[in-house]
Order: C-alpha cells, then sequence, then structure tokens
C-alpha cells in the first residue's frame, strides 16, 4: 500500500507515521509522501505523530475483494477522504500566552481592587455623607437605633 | 482546563492548616489552568536526551565544516553527532520492532540505514536528517542481511547499495532507492557471506556456502546483476559456516568441528581447500576455535581458550602468529588511509587503564600509535571501537577513538585524552525509585542568593515587568537568566517543599545512577559488580530496584539504601542477584548470588529495627524467602504473616493464583526465613475465548485521604477503598494481536475487578467489539482502561469507580448515637461485599504507550491521568473527565460540585501536555513522586529520553506561585501607606479649615 501524505512543508520535518498504534512506524520524505508496505486487507488505523499539529487520526479501509481499492476516513469527524491526504486539523499551542498589560486588568486584579476600593471608600463615601440631608442622618441614626432594640412581640 | 475548583470538605482542610496562605494564593491565581508560559520552561523540568548503546558508528569528516559521526543504536536510533562535541545534530526513533541491522553513508551526503531484518532500506539526509527514500525489499526472515555500499563505482552519477541476505542480492540506485537489479541466486541453502569488489572492476564477488560442506564463488556484473562466473566446491569435514575473508581470493573458513581453520583460495573457477594445522601455532592446542570478525586484508583473529591470536595470513598454507591479546579487548575495523595502506585498533583494558593500538598492514610488529588513558571504573569494560584518522600539520596520521563501554557509555578519545563523553546507558532505564536528600545541617551556610536587599528587589521588578509584558527582549533573557541560575534548586540538601530528591535508575546495563531532580545531572554512578558478566552468571540482567532503608527515627545516622534484584540468565529458574547500594554515595554496601531464583518480589509494608524494609522474594517453586535475614526481622514478620497474601497471574496458562504463607514443617535453621506457599484460589479464564491481556494494581504506596465522596444534595457515598484490587482485561484470542488483524464481530474484552485476598470477582464487564493493546491505571477506588473499539474505529477510554454499598446506610447521625448502625456488624470473607461500580467510557484520539496517575503526600489535592501518547508526549488530563457520573445536562447542584457536562470524547488541550514543546523519544513509563508540599507532583518519564517536571493538578494552592509578583505586592503597600498619609494631611487640614469657620 502506498498513502500520500501532505504536501511538501519544510515545517513537518520529523513527522513521524504510524501504523496501528507502532506495528510499523514510517517517516515522511522531503516531498511530503509515506510508504507502508506489505500492509494486509482489512481495516487500519494511520496517526501522525507531529509536534505542533493536531492529526486525526485515519481508517483505511483496504479492500479484500477489490485489490487496490482503498478508502479512508478521519476517525475524529467521520470526514472521509477522497485522496489519502493527510492534513493537519489545528495547530497546537503548548504554552500559555501571557496577556499584554492593560490598565483594566491591572484594575482587575486583586491589588488593583483593593486600592481601588481604598480609593473609593476615602473620596467617594465623605462626600455622600456630606451631600445627605442632615435630617435623613438623623432619621438614619434613628432607624438604627430601633433596628437594635429587642423586638417585643 | 484544570480550575482550582476544590470539594467542599477537602477545601475546608486544607483552609483550616494552611490558613492565610491558600486564600491569598487562589487571589492571585487569575487564570485557571494549570499551562506554562514559554518564559517558565526549564524552571521546574528539565529534558536530556540520549541515543542508547552505539551499535554501528561511520565517520563523516572528508568535508571541511562540520565533522560528525553517524550512529545506530541498540534503542533503533538514528543519529548524527557533533565530532567536536557529542551533541545530537538530529536523531531518529524508529519504531520499536524495526532493529537497525546496519548503517552507512552513500555518496557522501546520505546516512542509509538497513533495518527490520534486512528488509527495510532508508535514506536520510545527512545534514538534518530528513528522509529522503525508503525501500522495502523481500527477504527471508531466516538469513541474516548485510548492506555494502560500492564507493567509486559510477554509473551515471549513481552508486549502487546491495543489500544481500540468504541466497539473494539486491542492487539499488542511493538516489532514490529505486532497486536496480536483484538476482536470486537460484540455490536453496545458500548463505552469502560475503560480497565485494575487487580493485578497479566491474565486477562484484559474492562467496558463499551452500548446506554445510561447499563453498561458491560468484562473480556478478556490477551493472546488471548477471553472473559471469560461477564455481563451486566441496570439503569432506564440513564448514560451521562462519568465515573471514582475508584476501580477494582467500577465506578462512572454520571447520564442522570448529576445531580446525581452513584456507580456501579462489581464482578463475578454481577453488582449493587447505587444512591448516594450528598446533605449530599453539604448541599445546586443543578444544575450539572461534574465528572473530576482523575486517582487515591479510588478517585473522582468532580465539583459544580465552586468549586471543592475532594471525597474518601470508599465503594459503602460511599463518604466521603476531600477537597474543587477552581479555577483555576490541578491534576496530580497517581504516584505509591511503590506496595502499590501511589500518586498525587494538584495546586493550588493564584494570583501570586502557592500551589503545593502532596498527597498519605495512608494519603489523610495531605501532603507528601507543596510547594509554586512564578510564572510570564504573563505565565497565570496553566493548566496542571505532577508529577515524585525520592528518596532523606535520602530515603524519592521528588517530581518533569512539568507545563503546560496558555500561553503554559513549567516549571520544583524541591524544590521549577523553574529548567527551555521553552517558547513553540511560536511554534504557529498566526500573526507578527515589531517595532523599541529606538534611541541611546547622552551620552550613543558606545559599547566597539574594544577598542584596536592592538586587533583589531589582530582580522582582524585571519579573513585574515580564508579567507585565512591559519587558524587552534583552530583560526577557535577563528574568529567564535569574531563573535558571537560582542555585536553589540544585543544592544537594533537602528542602521543604520536598522538590529536590535522587531519582536512583538502575539501567539495562546494571549501572545504578542517581540523578538530582534539580537538573537531572547524575550524582553519582555505580556499574553494580554482582550484574556483571562472570564465570559464576553469564547472561546476568538487571531487574528492580526498591527502597531498601530508609531511615527516620531510629537509624538517622545512617544513609538510606536502595536494593538491586536482578537474575542470572534470562530462565526464570536463573538465580537471582542481589545488591545494597548506598543512596548517597553509591557505595556498594552488600552483593551477593542468591541460592533461590527470582519470580516475583514483594516488598513489604513493614521495617525491622535499623528502618530496613522487610521484602519477599517468591522463587519459581513457590517458596518465598525473607529478606533482610535477621531475627528481628523474622520477629516482625511473624506478627504480620497471616495478613500476607499475593497472587500470581500465569499469562500463558491463562491463571490467576492468590495465596498465603505458611511456614515450613521443619524448622531447620538454615529454612528460618523460607516459607512455603499455600494456594488459597485460582481463576482459569477460558483459553478458547479470553486470553489475559493486561493487569493493574495501585501502587503500593499510595495515601487515600479520605473514603467518602460528598456527592450533590449532601449525600455521602463511600469509596470501596482496598489495596487488594486487582484489575485484569482479558480479549478475545482471535483479537490479541495487533489493530487490523480482526473483525469487529471477533472481538471482545472483558474487564475484571477481583479481590486478590478471596479471589472473589467484584465486578465484570464485556466491551463488545474491543480489543488490545490495553493499558489500564488503578488508584483510590476507580480504575481508568484505553482499549481499542473495532466498531467506531477509535480508541476508547473507560473508568470503573466501585462504591461500597455496606455502609451507605451509616450516613444518619441518630443511628450512630443511637447505636442502630451496622459498623459492629460481623465483617467475613465469605460474605459477598456490597458493592455498587458506576462506569462510563469515552473516545480518545492517540495511541497510548503508558498510563499514570499524579500521586500527592496526603491524597488531597484531585488526580490528574498522565497518558503517555504514541507521539512521545505526555498529556495531564484531569480525572474529573472520567467521572462516571457526568451527564449531558447536569443539575444546579451537579455542577456546584464540578461534574463536567458529557461529552463523547475527551478533550486534547494542548496547554496540558506537561512536556509541553518537547518530546520524550520511545517513551516507556512515567513514574509520579509526591512531593511534601501537598498540592505537587513530581513527575519523572523516560524513555530513550528522559524528561522530569513537577506538576500541580489543582494548581499550587498552597504556596505562592514562581511567578508571583513581590514587587507589585510592595508597592501596593507602599503606596497604600502613603495614601493613608495623605489622606491623614488631608483630613487635618480640612478640620483645621472648620475651626476657623
Amino acid at each position: 500500500m502506498t498513502s500520500k501524505g501532505f504536501g511538501a512543508s519544510s515545517k513537518l520535518l520529523n513527522a513521524k507515521i504510524i501504523l496501528n498504534g507502532g506495528q510499523n512506524v514510517t517517516f515522511v520524505r522531503a516531498d511530503g509522501y509515506f510508504t507502508f508496505h506489505n500492509v494486509p486487507a482489512g481495516t487500519h488505523l494511520i496517526e501522525v505523530a507531529a509536534l505542533g499539529y493536531f492529526f486525526s487520526p485515519v481508517r483505511v479501509d483496504i479492500s479484500a475483494r477489490f485489490p487496490g481499492k482503498i478508502q479512508a476516513a478521519l476517525t475524529e469527524n467521520r470526514k472521509a477522504l477522497h485522496e489519502l491526504i493527510l492534513e493537519p486539523l489545528r495547530e497546537e499551542q503548548y504554552y500559555e500566552i501571557r496577556e499584554p498589560f492593560s490598565i483594566m486588568s491591572f484594575l482587575k486584579s486583586p491589588m488593583g481592587l483593593m486600592m481601588g476600593f481604598m480609593l473609593l471608600v476615602i473620596f467617594v463615601m465623605p462626600k455622600l455623607v456630606e451631600n445627605m440631608d442632615p435630617e435623613e442622618i438623623r432619621r438614619a441614626q434613628e432607624e438604627m437605633r430601633t433596628n437594635f432594640l429587642p423586638r417585643s412581640s | 482546563m484544570g480550575s482550582s475548583h476544590l470539594r467542599p470538605r477537602t477545601a475546608m482542610a486544607i483552609r483550616a492548616r494552611l490558613g492565610f496562605v491558600i486564600l491569598l494564593s487562589l487571589f492571585f491565581s487569575a487564570t485557571l489552568s494549570t499551562a506554562l508560559y514559554e518564559d517558565q520552561v526549564g524552571l521546574a523540568d528539565w529534558h536530556h536526551k540520549y541515543i542508547g548503546k552505539v551499535k554501528h558508528a561511520v565517520f563523516h569528516t572528508q568535508k571541511t565544516g562540520r565533522k560528525r559521526v553517524v550512529v545506530s543504536t541498540e534503542e533503533n536510533v538514528v543519529a548524527s553527532l557533533d565530532l567536536r562535541t557529542g551533541f545530537i545534530f538530529w536523531r531518529n526513533v524508529l519504531g520499536k520492532n524495526d532493529h537497525i541491522d546496519q548503517v552507512d553513508i552513500a555518496l557522501g551526503k546520505y546516512v542509509v540505514t538497513l533495518s527490520s531484518g534486512g528488509s527495510i532500506l532508508r535514506a536520510w539526509n545527512l545534514p538534518d536528517g530528513q528522509m529522503i527514500w525508503e525501500s522495502t525489499l523481500p527477504v527471508s526472515t531466516l538469513s541474516k542481511s548485510s548492506l555494502y555500499v560500492l564507493a567509486n563505482m559510477n554509473v551515471g552519477k549513481d552508486n549502487l547499495i546491495l543489500v544481500f541476505g540468504g541466497s539473494s542480492i539486491h542492487a539499488l540506485s542511493s538516489m532514490d532507492g529505486q532497486i536496480v537489479w536483484r538476482k536470486e541466486l537460484s540455490i536453496d541453502s545458500l548463505e552469502i557471506q560475503q560480497i565485494f569488489q575487487p580493485h578497479d572492476s566491474d565486477i562484484i564477488n559474492a562467496v558463499g556456502f551452500v548446506g554445510s560442506s561447499e563453498f561458491v564463488v560468484y562473480q556478478i556484473s556490477y551493472r546488471t546483476g548477471e553472473v559471469m562466473q560461477q564455481s563451486k566446491a566441496s570439503f569432506e569435514s564440513g564448514f560451521c559456516g562462519e568465515a573471514s575473508l582475508v584476501f580477494d581470493n582467500l577465506v578462512v573458513a572454520l571447520d564442522a568441528s570448529k576445531s580446525s581453520l581452513v584456507s580456501i583460495s579462489f581464482k578463475n573457477e578454481v577453488i582449493n581447500f587447505h587444512q591448516i594445522n594450528l598446533s605449530d601455532l599453539v604448541p599445546d592446542f586443543s578444544g575450539k576455535v572461534t574465528l572473530l570478525p576482523l575486517k582487515f586484508n591479510g588478517m585473522l583473529a582468532i580465539e583459544i581458550a580465552s586468549s586471543i591470536l592475532l594471525l597474518r595470513v601470508k599465503g594459503a598454507n602460511e599463518l604466521e602468529f603476531v600477537e597474543k591479546i587477552s581479555h577483555p579487548f576490541a578491534f576496530s575495523d580497517a581504516l584505509p588511509l591511503s590506496k595502499e595502506q590501511q589500518a586498525f585498533a587494538i584495546l586493550q583494558h588493564d584494570e583501570s587503564k586502557i592500551h589503545f593500538k593502532v596498527k597498519s598492514d605495512n608494519d603489523l610488529r610495531n605501532e603507528i600509535l601507543k596510547e594509554t588513558i586512564q578510564m572510570d571504573s564504573q563505565r565497565g569494560n570496553i566493548e566496542k571501537v571505532f577508529i577515524n584518522n585525520y592528518i596532523r600539520t606535520d602530515r603524519t596520521h592521528g588517530f581518533r577513538f569512539l568507545v563503546v563501554m560496558e555500561d553503554h557509555s559513549l567516549l571520544l578519545i583524541q591524544q590521549g585524552e577523553i574529548v567527551w563523553s555521553r552517558e547513553d546507558g540511560l536511554a534504557s532505564i529498566v526500573d526507578s525509585t527515589t531517595s532523599e536528600l541529606p538534611v541541611e545541617k546547622e552551620g552550613v551556610s543558606v545559599a547566597e542568593v539574594e544577598h542584596n536587599l536592592f538586587e533583589w528587589l531589582k530582580g522582582h521588578l524585571l519579573k513585574l515587568k515580564g508579567t507585565l509584558m512591559l519587558a524587552s527582549p534583552d530583560e526577557v533573557a535577563a528574568i529567564q537568566a535569574i531563573r535558571l541560575k537560582s542555585s536553589e534548586k540544585n543544592k544537594m540538601t533537602r528542602d521543604h517543599n520536598g522538590f529536590r530528591k535522587l531519582i536512583i535508575v538502575l539501567t539495562r546495563a546494571g549501572k545504578v545512577l542517581a540523578l538530582h531532580t534539580g537538573d537531572g545531572r547524575v550524582v553519582w554512578s555505580v556499574l553494580l559488580p554482582a550484574l556483571r558478566r562472570s564465570e559464576t552468571c553469564g547472561n546476568p540482567f538487571a531487574l528492580r530496584v526498591y527502597q531498601w532503608q530508609v531511615p527516620h527515627h531510629h537509624a538517622m545516622h545512617e544513609n538510606p539504601s536502595v536494593l538491586v534484584v536482578g537474575r542470572c540468565g534470562h530462565g526464570f529458574d536463573a538465580p537471582g542477584i542481589f545488591s545494597i547500594v548506598d543512596s548517597y554515595t553509591g557505595k556498594v554496601q552488600n552483593s551477593l548470588i542468591l541460592e533461590h531464583s527470582v519470580s516475583h518480589i514483594m516488598p513489604l509494608p513493614l521495617t525491622d529495627s535499623t528502618e530496613q524494609r522487610l521484602h519477599l522474594i517468591i522463587d519459581a517453586k513457590l517458596q518465598a524467602h525473607l529478606y533482610p535475614k535477621n531475627s528481628d526481622s523474622l520477629k516482625h514478620f511473624f506478627n504480620e504473616m497471616p495478613n500476607i497474601y499475593w497472587y500470581s497471574v500465569e499469562v500463558e496458562k491463562n491463571k490467576i493464583k492468590g495465596y498465603s504463607l505458611e511456614s515450613k514443617a521443619e524448622l531447620d535453621t538454615a529454612e528460618e526465613y523460607v516459607f512455603q506457599a499455600k494456594e488459597l484460589w485460582s481463576i482459569i479464564f477460558p483459553s478458547e475465548s479470553e486470553k489475559i491481556a493486561v493487569t493493574a494494581t495501585r501502587k503500593m504506596n499510595e495515601i487515600v485521604h479520605t473514603q467518602a465522596k460528598v456527592v450533590a444534595d449532601q449525600d455521602v457515598m463511600y469509596k470501596y477503598v482496598s489495596k487488594n484490587i486487582l484489575f485484569v482485561a482479558t480479549v478475545a484470542p482471535k483479537a490479541a494481536g495487533e489493530i487490523g488483524s480482526a473483525t469487529p464481530e471477533e472481538a471482545l474484552l472483558y474487564a475484571y475487578l477481583i479481590d486478590t485476598v478471596s479471589g472473589r470477582i467484584l465486578h465484570r464487564v464485556c466491551h463488545q467489539g474491543a480489543q488490545g493493546p490495553v493499558h489500564a491505571v488503578v488508584s483510590e477506588n476507580w480504575v481508568v482502561y484505553h482499549y481499542f473499539n473495532l466498531r467506531a474505529h477509535r480508541y476508547e477510554m473507560s473508568v470503573i469507580e466501585i462504591y461500597d454499598q455496606s455502609r451507605a446506610d451509616n450516613k444518619d447521625v441518630w443511628k450512630l448515637v443511637l447505636g442502630k448502625h451496622n459498623l459492629t456488624a460481623p465483617v467475613s470473607l465469605y460474605s459477598r461485599p456490597d458493592v455498587m461500580v458506576k462506569s462510563q467510557s469515552y473516545f480518545f484520539t492517540h495511541s497510548v504507550k503508558s498510563m499514570a496517575v499524579t500521586a500527592t503526600a496526603k491524597g488531597i489535592t484531585s488526580k490528574q491521568l498522565l497518558i503517555g501518547t504514541i507521539g512521545d508526549q505526555v498529556l495531564a488530563l484531569d480525572k474529573r473527565f472520567l467521572d462516571p457520573r457526568r451527564s449531558v445536562n447536569p443539575t444546579q447542584s451537579e455542577k456546584e460540585e464540578g461534574i463536567i457536562p458529557l461529552t463523547d470524547s475527551l478533550p486534547i488541550v494542548p496547554q496540558s501536555y506537561i512536556t509541553h514543546s518537547l518530546q520524550v523519544e520511545g517513551l516507556r513509563s512515567m513514574v509520579t513522586i509526591p512531593a511534601k508540599l501537598e498540592s505537587t507532583t513530581l513527575v519523572f518519564s523516560y524513555g530513550v529520553d528522559l524528561f522530569f517536571t513537577r506538576i500541580a493538578p489543582s494548581r499550587t494552592y498552597d504556596s505562592l506561585t514562581e511567578d508571583f509578583s513581590y514587587a507589585l505586592l510592595l508597592i501596593t503597600i507602599v503606596v497604600l501607606v502613603a495614601a493613608i498619609f495623605v489622606t491623614w494631611a488631608l483630613s487635618e487640614k480640612k478640620e483645621l479649615k472648620e475651626k476657623w469657620r
């Protein structure tokens, strides 16, 4: 069985192609092709190990009745392949990406929140108290007092 | 993503213990994943690349520029090494059955490897290791194949590569690997011994034996493969098959009785035999002769009675004695110095010295070069040598020697000095264990990092800039350097968090090495004398390494030690080898060859008064031998003896048997430490429908923190936590082979949970249409196993959790208070345990090489599965993804509990590869070691490469991360203090104003 690999890509220098979970291992040639020899008829599994890329394993059916007839499908999304050309489903990013510095992220951090709250208490609270009607304050104080008294019900 | 969700109970427990720190760190952990930032690589992890024991080496030094040596190894690696430093330019690890037979360089730019018993020929680009072409040859597996790259013969611009084995020769173009011609020399039992090309001719000669008595010579056209000439002759006393080509027209062979040499000269279809009389050379000769492979024109090396004779062949009937060499030694192949001259090297080991001699065929009595170097005795004897020459400034020849030692290390020696060495024995680790480092003594100065407050603050400011992405590339590099330089992690003392340890590994060569977890350097190494080939033990091999003595309370002044167990020969009845090695110094404390065999080793959870761990060794005759052999250990053992059970798995017989121990009836003193096994139960699987594929048990030292699991609605489930659970997977015999060999209808996989004390099958489940390979891991009350589902044609992972139902009623506090609970109900071995089993299956994308589970000091932290994928990466997968209580639409309370909605396949998040952008080539196993810090597990994975890192499955909730910005904290405090003063001043001012009003 000869299978066509992905198109030539210098990035995929050391991609390994694995048949049936390690039964055979081969490598990708410079032109992107790979070959497995002497594979019997049946249903097989091809996996690609290439660092930085996610490849779906491929189910390959080799017909016993019609020599040379091969069907292939991605096992991840059941997509049938007309030609055995393997393409990565996505690139894999192994590291977290640092968020660039922004004033918002700093403010959202615990330190920022702490400072923000402090400032709020220092500058805004007195203003609130100031703006209140003296009558209202008195009424509020009264209310507080009554709330603390035990209820006689 | 591994969010830091903790079940309420466990979180409470930690909070109680760790108080403020945990709150703080939970606060600071802004991101939810455990992944790594790119600039954190190398902080807690290290990765070492190896290649394994070198089998063949080819130098490539002719051209100017990079000088390299191409090697193939026993780990199926083909690699190109820098000849100056020994670093790997590139390497390719072939499949596990794809053993490399030979390696060579063709056309000066391709590395050619012959592998898989001579059936696969591949060419690799010399500069970068990219595969150029691959050819498969139909070769009979019975005969050994060899590779012959023809030099200086141009067919167009192409050179031919000849592969011969049995009776066939294949000629392939070295440009594209196409078969140019193929010759099947139509004789069935032909074994071609050698192919060679007489100088400047279009003809290649092939010589070989037919059957046991006929010798044949073929002359074959180089271009077409046509047989130009063929001659054969038979020799009445027969050959044994060993032969050595001495000249282009002379072969020296061993006769059938292996007691005398026969020289075979052939010229123009005439073959002549001459029996060579060895008694002329060796006066008191008797016994057998062995021909040693020495590819050198006109020379012969034979071994008689363990001494080696170098002989010069002067003619068909004339041998001349040159030199006698004794073991241990190594020869190199011939190295052409010029058209007429060639040289070869003889290396001889003499105690701790190695003598190097290079001889050329001009003058065999004297040496061109004679050097002696001192060799580390822990490297053992020389095994192989490859030589290469260079022209010195005074136009004489200088030589480089690439030496393979007994411990599989590789050294380059030039001008009597070791230029570089590689510890390649570490590519074949058999087993590993860990040891704590010594406690830091008082008075020993603490590392002088952070000596200067200003420096310290500057460092943290830099780090802050880094985290806020304000740092320039130069500053990023500076941050990296500060982090890596921190000598803290490489100290040779115990640390507070338990990150610094020694990993003690046992390699296939019988070497024990201690690696520091900080940077993976070798602290000490020892080639165990007991595991070296000797008169008493011809074929020793290493089995396991265990902790032997871990002093904490009683024997504090003593160093910890490890026990290495080996076997003399590969049979199960071969005598065992026992070696005890000091973990701090590598000194062998005790070493012995046991009188009995070793089929099973059981470390017991008992120690004697000197803190030596008790071990039971079960031999092939089912007798248990107790070690250490002293009365104290015997006393401890007798107390526990009724509680000791074990089982044996006989894969060939499809049987699992359980045993207990009984004292031997006859109590003579010698047999005091020997006990007899008593068979308690056996499970026999029907061999027509099932075949044992894998067994797995819990790790002996695993710690389970809580037996109860709080589920939604404040309900409690009790885990069935038993040390004696054995997981067994069996597959249908028809589907026992590789994927692709069976149809879904033929395949069946049964999973069993067996109690190894009673032999009771607690649970059995059948997976239709599933087949191996099966990988399983058992922990706490659950099993996770990986197998192939033929119907979906995808890999699957299943989880089984087992809960104890008999305790389910004990939830009511009132019942407990009033004594109406069943805690005092009699527990019997014979009563069926009332268990409840939950299971679920999911698809998993990759093939798996190995599985493990994280382990922490107290077992509080949630667990992650470590999955070694076929791409040699290690994936950490949260156990919460393998929770049988997952459902498509979890209820609100289940969501609060942290249950993830059910998906049909397990997610693979690239950031959760703990190996990040590295590969542990040839991955075989992962070992998890708990650190002292509850949140953290140390992971050591090994194959051809080694990789170590530490992971925190629920994030480091009990300590500040490396990333924690002290500078930001300080700045905040300063700003707050400043704000207090400013507001105080402002309020003073305001008050003053009020008063003036």
